[in-house]
């Protein structure tokens, strides 16, 4: 490709830039990564819950995250077992009939597009999940969205790839290579100022093992306007069950912070939240907590593409709460885009140089 | 005494004996070597002096604090006070009465607000203070070696307690190893209870142990005290240079092997590699004008640790000529018992050094922090939080931990959920 060391750099050892480097090494380019710290997925990647879910807050998201599910399915049988992959399945919880509502709204939009889901009454709401308060309207079930551990995922990814840990990428010009790929997360905006990318802090908490405690990862539909309220702090119940038999129980969203010191109030609140829908947590033991950056777009798609001004530089950010799940997407796309190839999804959607309308 | 299967289905049975390795815990995370976890029903309290650590170093500020006329509470998460060394040990301890808070753990620190977070059997609550002074003490520093996870297998220190708060050695064959000046003490304690103390096996050369005697004539109370364990021990083949390489027994330990190559019978081996400072809290804490941390080490250092600690959370004088002796002392302790290299080659590639998760040795090896360790085999992520394989990572690899993050103790999550004002 040219008189580099390398045909292609990607920075950052996350697992999008691990899905990035795979694919551009299975399209025959030589490719290697930078990673400034001293571990392999150990950004927002370590942080992130690894839920792999199918989403429709907007077209492109849909499109994405259902693309990447279908790429998912078709890695499951070759992932190691330490990636974790758990197909659980999804179950939205409506706590009124105002959300349950939702839940026929969502029915209609992905049984129109041959997503299989199930709407569950407040019956079989209770039978799938004994553990939730009684009480609750009903759910929407999406049977198959999974769970993963994703830092050895991205382990797994970059399998057969050079990386150069506690290798810090300071200035582009550096870069010795025909192509390089920023798949820096939040920290985009040192190369790309203008990149519109903010960090989206979130606490986690893991438990000890409780096998058979929960079986679907739980979100509940309240989430949604939590997740869309940019302004102010928030918390949601969302509730995984990991295959050691652990419950990893989130989350919470702030901005305007880039500490990662754990807020005592944050997860107070976070938590109180989890025991509203599922009092018998209370007694389960919490074993160990943190934060995590997610890197936030305006219009929460990510910015995956040619950077404008460049014609060498690719960005592969912005996956705020989702970056596990469009992953594997996010490198197709790039490497279709690198290769010239035409893709699967529309890509003008995620490019980088797009127009950013506020969508509140 | 409780027992657990592992998460790969091995038996286990308690080591430490002070409630952090969780090798003993029911389903409700209670240690058994720290029943009874009984609630203390306490009305809430306006703030005052906090000393976390009912042992020596705690101790010694509780009587500072007293003799100067001022008021505290002491919490401790064992059933009683003393510590590791004093456990039960009435004389010292009962003088506290009611300023003692027993069976109850510190889960987080708000440095800020001055309040700490804390749960007991049944409850939880948080606790304002004006000062907080950490005595938070050690624990032992557990090696992996083939066989160590065998039930019959303790820390030395971790023997020790079990048998203070009553577990029965009487006629048990045990090997004492590990390094330091307790495995004496553990020795004379278990002849004393009627267990058959087969060997002291100390992986210190002689050379360094001669130094360490001459620095023990420097203090007489110290030689006094060695001399009278001499008594007690009389009669226990005690060997330098010498150390267990191997465990052998089929769920629960049957016999040890030396790196003399010899192997002998026992029903329980206590190895202890010296000691390593439980510095969570501190910490978690971080650094404020409120929060005074008494240093461990050996009693003497501990008892002026915490009454010098005392005098700093009152602004009261203090000679630190003594505790600077106590220091110097600790150190040459130290430099004596350092630990030889060999120790860092005795586990085999399928010997767990998390015991928590079950992490094999040669899981550990293809990574370069205790970090990238953690995220890729799980090492250091069960209850115990890394307090056991975290100082043998240390020992082993030269890895150290990252960060201490809330809750310092696994906690239930009612406890974590906690607003203020839940008194
Ligand atoms: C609390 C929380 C929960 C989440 N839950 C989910 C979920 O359930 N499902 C889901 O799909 N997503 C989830 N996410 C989002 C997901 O974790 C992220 O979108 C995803 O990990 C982003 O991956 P990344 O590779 O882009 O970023 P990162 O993992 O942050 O990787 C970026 C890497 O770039 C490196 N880097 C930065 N600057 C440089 C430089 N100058 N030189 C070299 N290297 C550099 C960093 O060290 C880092 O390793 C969650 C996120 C959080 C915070």
């Amino acid at each position: 490709m040219s008189s580099c060391k390398y045909d292609a750099i990607v920075v950052g050892a996350g697992i999008v830039g691990a899905a990035c480097a795979r694919e551009l090494k299975l399209a025959g380019l030589n490719v290697a990564v930078f990673e400034a710290s001293g571990t392999i997925g150990g950004g927002a990647t370590a942080a992130g819950m690894g839920h792999l879910a199918v989403m429709d807050d907007s077209d492109a998201q849909f499109a994405l995250t259902s693309f990447s599910q279908r790429l998912w399915s078709e890695l499951a049988p070759e992932l190691p077992a330490d990636a974790e992959l758990l197909p659980c399945g999804s179950l939205w919880v409506a706590a009124d009939d105002e959300e349950m509502a939702e839940v026929h709204r969502k029915y209609a939009f992905y049984t129109a597009r041959g997503i299989p889901v199930e709407v569950l009454d407040e019956h079989q709401l209770a039978q799938a999940e004994p553990a939730l308060r009684p009480g609750l309207a009903g759910g929407l079930r999406m049977p198959a969205d999974s769970v993963c551990y994703p830092p050895c995922a991205a382990r797994y990814l970059l399998e057969g790839i050079p990386v150069f840990l506690n290798h810090r990428v300071t200035r582009l010009e550096d870069i010795d290579a025909g192509l390089t790929i920023l798949a820096t997360g939040t920290a985009v905006t040192q190369f790309v100022p203008w990149a519109p990318v903010a960090p989206r802090k979130g606490h986690l908490l893991i438990t000890d093992r409780y096998p058979g405690y929960l079986t679907h990862q739980l979100i509940e539909l309240g989430y949604l306007k939590s997740a869309h309220a940019v302004a102010t702090d928030s918390v949601a119940f969302n509730a995984q069950p990991r295959a050691t038999g652990q419950i990893l129980i989130g989350s919470s969203r702030q901005f305007g912070t880039e500490d990662p010191v754990i807020e005592q109030h944050m997860l107070t609140r976070m938590l109180a939240r989890a025991l509203e829908y599922m009092p018998g947590l209370a007694n389960l033991q919490g074993i160990r907590t943190w934060t995590g950056f997610r890197a936030a777009t305006p219009d929460k798609v990510p910015l995956i593409g040619l950077c404008p001004g460049f014609d060498n530089l690719y960005l592969a950010t912005g996956h705020e709460g989702l970056g596990i799940s469009t992953s594997l997407a996010t490198g197709r796309l790039i490497s279709d885009e690198i290769l010239g190839r035409t893709s699967e999804i529309p890509r003008e959607w995620y490019a980088p140089g797009r127009e950013f309308a506020h969508h509140e | 005494m409780n027992s657990r299967r592992s998460v790969t289905g091995e038996l286990r049975a308690p080591l430490c004996g002070m409630g952090i390795c969780f090798e003993c815990r029911d389903e409700n995370q209670q240690r058994t070597c720290q029943l009874p976890f009984a609630p203390q029903v306490r009305s809430p309290r306006s703030p005052g002096i906090i000393i976390v650590g009912a042992g020596p170093a705690g101790l010694a500020a509780a009587t500072k604090l007293r003799d100067l006329g001022l008021s505290f509470t002491v919490l401790d998460d064992n059933p009683t006070a003393g510590g590791q060394i004093w456990r039960g040990d009435l004389a010292r301890t009962q003088t506290l009465g009611s300023d003692l808070i027993t069976g109850t753990r510190v889960i987080s620190i708000d440095a800020e607000a001055r309040t700490l977070l804390l749960e007991d059997a049944e409850r939880a609550y948080q606790l304002p203070y004006t000062k907080l002074i950490l005595a938070t003490g050690s624990r032992e520093l557990f090696l992996p070696f083939p066989g160590w996870t065998l039930p019959g297998v303790f820390g030395a220190g971790g023997l020790q307690a079990l048998v203070k708060s009553g577990l029965d050695v009487q006629g048990k064959r045990v090997i004492i190893g590990g390094t330091g000046p307790l495995l004496l003490a553990v020795a004379a304690l278990l002849r004393k209870k009627g267990a058959d103390v087969r060997l002291i096996a100390e992986q210190a050369p002689l050379a360094s142990l001669s130094t360490f005697a001459k620095a023990l004539l420097r203090r007489p109370a110290k030689l006094l005290q060695g001399a009278g364990l001499g008594w007690t021990l009389a009669g226990i083949p005690y060997r330098t240079s010498t150390w267990v390489t191997q465990a052998h027994g089929d769920e629960s330990l049957e016999a040890v092997t030396l790196n003399t190559g010899h192997t002998e019978p026992c029903d329980y081996a206590a190895i202890g590699c010296g000691l390593v400072p439980n510095d969570e809290l501190a910490q978690l804490a971080g650094t404020s004008p409120h929060i005074l941390t008494a240093q461990t080490g050996d009693v003497d250092l501990a008892t002026l640790a915490g009454t010098a600690a005392a005098c700093r959370a009152a602004g009261h004088p203090f000679n630190e000529a003594p505790l600077t002796d106590a220091r110097a002392f600790d150190a040459a302790l130290r430099q004596a018992f350092t630990l030889r290299p060999e120790l860092r080659n005795l586990a085999a590639p399928d010997t767990f050094v998390c015991r928590c998760e079950d992490v094999a040795y040669s899981r550990l090896t293809p990574w370069t922090s205790f970090r990238a360790a953690k995220l890729q085999t799980r090492c250091g992520m069960g209850p115990c939080q890394g307090r056991v394989c975290g100082p043998a990572v240390r020992f082993l690899f030269g890895w150290t931990d990252t960060s201490v993050r809330p809750p310092a103790f696994p906690a239930r999550i009612a406890t974590l959920a906690k607003t203020e004002g839940d008194l």
